[in-house]
């Protein structure tokens, strides 16, 4: 699975900062090295040709505003970690898995069918209610991915748990 | 790209849809070469339209999820997943 244009000492790269930001916030890479550095190549692949590193084992739209869930460490590893031990790809994988105690299995799929995808996304886009609970002097903001929670005017360029960007932000409360 | 074809030990129709960048993907593939069948696949990111959208549409009627990888045996039996031990019993002959 070698593509044109991505040397291997950018796979290594990427990979060293995938590891890096994983142990930082808590998480780990597969310790399978040479299925796990496929996987840095299938999402810098991604990166490339989409513009943003989506998951590599699901067809992103090309579309980002579709893909938002799937922009890697996408919106199904954290839950997908707690019951299977492993993310959809297992490029993360739990502690057991990590160190030998267990063995990455294929996780089921859990992102919804395209056509509930468009529905959750009509939903997505209605603001929260302003109305209900206590008046607050900072919005809250959710990191979709990891559950990070702050209170600021806008959430922050990146999540300082799970290193993903602003835009899988969430407002909260 | 479209659909390229493995030679091999010949089972009837034997049709892998999967991503060129996934690593399931690339381990089912893997283990249908072992298995030294004869099987069709498709790397669907790699297809441009309107090939991509009718072959989506082909994963969803065997695999409502869409997801990869989806092996369909046959026309009749659909193994979504490198399911490794239902694979090699689906295959062996």
């Amino acid at each position: 699975m070698n593509f044109v244009g991505i040397a291997e000492e950018e796979v290594e790269e990427v990979y060293q900062r995938l590891e890096t930001e994983a142990k930082k916030g808590g998480y780990n890479l597969n310790p399978d090295t040479e299925f796990t550095k496929n996987l840095v190549r299938g999402y810098m692949k991604n990166e490339q040709r989409y513009g943003y590193p989506s998951c590599p084992c699901r067809l992103a739209s090309g579309k980002k505003e579709e893909d938002l869930d799937i922009i890697c460490p996408c919106d199904y590893r954290d839950p997908d970690l707690a019951q299977f031990g492993a993310c959809y790809c297992a490029l993360y994988v739990s502690a057991a898995i990590k160190s030998g105690q267990q063995k990455a299995v294929p996780v089921p799929e859990r992102r919804p069918p395209r056509t509930e995808r468009s529905k959750n996304r009509a939903l997505r886009t209605v603001p929260a209610a302003a109305a209900s609970g206590p008046v607050l002097a900072y919005p809250v903001w959710r990191c979709r991915v990891c559950g990070y929670l702050c209170a600021r005017d806008s959430p922050p360029e990146s999540c300082p748990v799970c290193y993903a960007k602003k835009d899988r932000f969430e407002r909260f409360m | 790209m479209g659909i390229e074809h493995v030679n091999g030990r010949k089972i009837g129709k034997v049709m892998l849809y999967a991503l060129s960048t996934c690593g399931w993907c690339n381990k089912t593939k893997e283990l249908l070469r072992e298995l030294g069948i004869e099987f069709d696949y498709v790397y669907v990111d790699l297809l441009g339209d309107p090939e991509r959208e009718e072959t989506i549409s082909a994963v969803e009627r065997f695999n409502p999820k869409g997801s990869f990888p989806t092996l369909v045996i046959g026309d009749r039996k659909t193994i979504v997943g490198f399911q490794e031990k239902e694979i090699r019993e689906a295959l062996k002959g």
